[in-house]
């Protein structure tokens, strides 16, 4: 079988036993995946399932490498093979067109389908050269054969159905769809091409932009060439692969012919229920929610309109949600689904817009981080080392440096305005007691952030927003890349604020299993969209309707 | 005595290694200058102490940009060249020495306040670039200050040139409040201007303590924490352009007092080269600057060019009589201060 080559229809590519850990942290486990001649396989999952780390892996990137490579075994046209850079993976015929376009906008669609593989002419320099003795330096002044370059461009783009597209056309211009194209162009022209792995092709296209491009991809699988084909649109999955792979927590969960299987089964899947996590995490927040009863849900708290928010990759396309005072509302959905956009998006740090936002009854204006902050709202970003920290300053300053400005805390001779001198010894003391509540490890208050774990980093950024006293807290993605440890201390925090100090929480987060545990609702977010509003117990295959944007039957009241 | 070494270690810790190194340097070099060669050495360590009084404030002037997050302060010579024009008001009232520098200082701080205002709105279309612009606004200011002092109106015989015409001519002499002349100090005089300069460094220590330097340093490190936080990044920002380019006016009162002489036209072309080699010296960063490093660096820099090289200087003459080596401790100083700043930029902050 192995040694049954392409020509009979075997196996392009086979993976077999891939294992990847980061850092003592599994990512991957024993994943098998193999490609047929002409074969479109799925490949699915949520955030975090290891997707990325596969094809970074079948890529040779330098991460993988750097990180001490992996297990397993990779052959290609049934000979094993070890792909070690990028480079290695083009010359063995796999090719990829990425999520980001990596094309040069201000060449033709012609040169950047032919780029570095240009037909060339002999010139009268290299000419010259070859005669000297100097052939391989005489190549790199060949003359390009433009005419030649252009035919063979024409052929490529036609073959990707971009038949109407002037291929002198620059690609500044051009609409993504066609972008996207002509990549793929770019991809299936170089000769021996036989994988090509699209990472979330249509996230980027219109409905019937998308579905042109399944055509394509149905075409280049009937001349012969195995497609990887990455996606969340589990509808476009169903509809153009041959076979379904379901990755979840690093390991093959499912591996199906996709007409044997269906949307719910597939998105069931892909969430599954974690039950270790639950159990380990489950049991203190259970009991701190059942000696603490819910403050009486009422009235509507933070009320939103048609919210729309561009943060890149993110992109919000207008919600409207209302967050009832004392709740703890969840935020969940597929990355790209827009749900750490709310935050920003109401805090300014990415350009917001809604027809009507409102606190307490009162307008909101969208985009002012000191005016949310003044009317009791505080915010945990998703974005740790960027938004989050005061890398090289002290932990005492990390918690204290919001309220400071905002409640005027930690201050000596307040009435000097900006003038007023920073309180040292208050500052270490509070910090102090924030070390104690949230058990940061650390040696000291005035340890810099930089080389604490990023547990106890999460934890500071927690300290910070609550020395604001909130009214609302906004957390996002709250539990990234912490130990099991840290997560329970930082997403008990946020219950015992809920629960002791009424404070009302909206939190996103990647981890639908931690959403369940904490949230008295859970909204999902699908393509920027409000797909549905959950009760946390509400079965696997709902939560996994609504991510995928497909309607789901029962939903909570909104 | 485990206590002893846990604290110098923490000294050690403080000051940094190379900065140790080069102090160690700094007494071999007097060592040398003591027994090898017929230098005086408290002559030397005069020169050092009163360089060191003189450029202080200079270098203390790029501490609040770099903390807004906006790099070394290439620009400088925007402000030498306000604090120059309110010392040419000032002698032109026929003022010298401590009335002269306290009206120049007067006169010349809203004059700073203002350009810094306009260098700080340009800055914010650059972001990033903020360093290399900056160099151009330095060089512009002094091709138009030059165009200045050509056509200034002045008429004071200190200011005018020899041969009368209009403008300010090349060479003006100052009477220095701290020295009785270019060469003669007292020691109460070097006490007053190490006075001043200490004296500005503490009230730029304790702006950094205060609320709005708090979130400036906050602003500087983490532009997007800030935002998040409420702190008006943009205005922090502007803040600490408009007080760089405000020391740097009276930085060069204050140079003047020392050297005895306007550095008028193109003299403060490159001012802010050694400035910048100074802070870089004193274990600053294109990110981190603090008050200490200013002071620490100047001392080290003006210290090793005011002891450094009349040592090397007497060496070599007393070696070889070649005409060729004339040159080097100019040279070395050149190789020194630019071989410090290319180092720091090639690093990240």
């Amino acid at each position: 079988m192995s040694s049954g080559g392409e020509e009979g229809g075997g196996l392009v590519l086979e993976m077999k036993g891939i294992s990847k850990a980061y850092y003592g942290n599994r990512v991957l486990d024993g994943v098998d995946l193999s490609l047929g001649r002409g074969e479109i396989v799925a490949l699915v999952g949520e955030n975090g399932a290891g997707k990325s780390t596969l094809m970074n892996i079948l890529f040779g990137m330098p991460a993988i490498r750097d990180t001490g490579g992996h297990e397993g075994e990779i052959r290609v046209g049934g000979r094993p093979v070890r792909i070690d850079s990028p480079r290695r993976a083009l010359d063995l015929g796999i090719g990829m067109v990425h999520q980001e376009f990596m094309l040069l906008r201000t060449f033709t669609a012609a040169e950047n389908v032919k780029l570095n593989r240009e037909p060339l002419r002999p010139s009268l320099l290299s000419r010259a050269l070859g005669a000297a003795g100097l052939g391989a330096g005489g190549a790199a002044l060949a003359t390009v054969d433009r005419a030649a370059l252009r035919e063979q461009a024409r052929g490529a783009l036609d073959r990707v159905g971009l038949s109407s597209l002037d291929e002198l056309a620059r690609v500044a211009g051009l609409p993504v769809a066609h972008q996207q194209l002509i990549e793929i162009a770019r991809e299936v022209d170089k000769t021996g091409t036989k994988v090509l792995v699209l990472d979330e092709p249509t996230a980027v296209l219109a409905e019937g932009e998308a579905r042109e491009l399944l055509d394509v991809l149905r075409r280049l699988a009937g001349e012969g060439i195995g497609i990887l084909f990455i996606s969340h649109r589990l509808e476009e999955v169903l509809a153009v692969a041959d076979r379904v792979v379901v990755l979840r927590d690093g390991q093959v969960v499912e591996s199906k012919p996709a007409r044997e299987t269906s949307v719910e089964e597939v998105a069931e899947r892909m969430v599954g229920r974690r039950i270790e996590m639950g159990e380990r995490l489950g049991r203190p927040l259970a009991e701190l929610r059942t000696t603490a009863p819910a403050p009486d849900a009422g009235d509507v708290h933070l009320s939103l309109r048609d919210l729309a928010v561009d943060m890149p990759g993110e992109t919000l396309r207008g919600i409207d949600l209302d967050v009832r005072r004392g709740e703890v509302l969840g935020l969940a959905g597929l990355a790209g689904g827009g749900k750490v956009a709310l935050a920003n998006g109401l805090l300014g740090l990415h350009p917001g817009r809604a027809r009507e936002a409102t606190l307490w009854g009162r307008p909101l204006p969208l985009g002012s981080a000191a005016g949310c902050l003044a009317r009791g709202i505080a915010f945990v970003s998703e974005d740790r080392r960027g938004t989050g920290l005061l890398l090289d300053a002290s932990i005492a300053r990390n918690i204290t440096v919001a309220a400071m400005r905002a409640r005027r805390r930690f201050l000596r001779l307040a009435a000097l305005g900006p003038l007023a001198l920073v309180d040292g010894a208050a500052e270490r003391a509070w910090a102090r007691e924030m070390i104690g509540r949230f058990d940061i490890r650390c040696t000291g208050p005035d340890q810099p952030v930089r080389r604490l774990s990023g547990g106890n980093q999460q934890k500071v950024c927690l300290a910070r927003a609550f020395t604001l006293e909130p009214e609302l807290l906004l957390v996002n993605e709250p539990t990234r890349g912490i130990d099991v440890g840290a997560k329970r201390t930082v997403l008990e925090s946020i219950v015992e604020r809920n629960r002791r100090d009424g404070t009302t929480i909206v939190m996103a987060s990647s981890e639908l299993a931690e959403l369940r545990l904490v949230c008295d609702r859970i909204a999902v977010l699908a393509d920027g969209r409000l797909a549905g509003v959950l009760a946390p117990d509400a079965p696997d295959l709902h939560f996994g309707l609504l991510m995928a944007g497909k309607p789901c039957p029962a939903q909570a009241a909104a | 005595m485990g206590d002893l070494r846990g604290r110098l270690g923490d000294a050690v810790a403080a000051l940094g290694l190379p900065r140790i190194l080069i102090f160690a340097f700094l007494v071999l070099t007097w060592l040398v200058a003591a027994l090898a060669t017929d230098l005086p050495l408290p002559g030397l360590l005069r020169d050092s102490i009163v360089r060191t009084g003189q450029n202080g404030v200079l270098v203390l002037a790029l501490v609040p940009m770099v903390r807004a997050g906006s790099g070394l302060n290439f620009g400088l010579p925007l402000g030498i060249v306000c604090g120059l024009a309110g010392c040419v008001l000032a002698m032109e009232r026929g003022l010298a020495g401590a009335p002269m520098l306290a009206v120049a200082t007067l006169v010349s701080l809203p004059c700073a306040a203002l350009a810094g205002l306009g260098y700080a709105l340009l800055l914010e279309r650059v972001r990033g670039q903020e360093m290399m612009v900056g160099i151009y606004v330095g060089f512009g200011a002094v091709a138009l200050a030059s165009v200045a002092w050509l056509v200034a109106p002045v008429t004071s015989p200190d200011l005018i040139w020899p041969v009368g015409g209009r403008g300010v001519r090349y060479l003006v002499a100052v009477d220095s409040a701290f020295a009785v002349s270019i060469s003669v100090w007292r020691p109460a005089g070097i006490a007053a201007l190490v006075a001043v300069w200490l004296g500005a460094c503490a009230l730029v220590a304790l702006f950094s303590r205060t609320l709005a330097g708090a979130s400036l340093d906050a602003a500087g490190q983490n532009e997007r924490l800030a935002l998040a936080a409420g702190i008006p990044v943009r205005r922090l920002r502007r803040l600490g352009v408009i007080l760089s380019t405000v020391l740097a006016a009276f930085g060069i009162v204050i140079f003047t007092h020392g050297q005895g002489l306007l550095p008028l036209y193109k003299a403060p072309l490159l001012m802010a080269l050694p400035a910048v080699a100074a802070l870089l010296l004193g274990g600053a960063t294109i990110a981190r600057a603090s008050v200490w490093n200013a002071v620490v660096g100047t001392f080290l820099f003006q210290a090793l060019l005011a002891s450094g090289l009349p040592v090397v200087n007497a060496l070599v003459h007393q070696s070889a009589q070649s005409a060729a080596l004339k040159d080097f401790p100019e040279v070395a100083r050149l190789i020194v201060a630019n071989g410090i700043i290319l180092y720091a930029l090639t690093r990240k902050g």
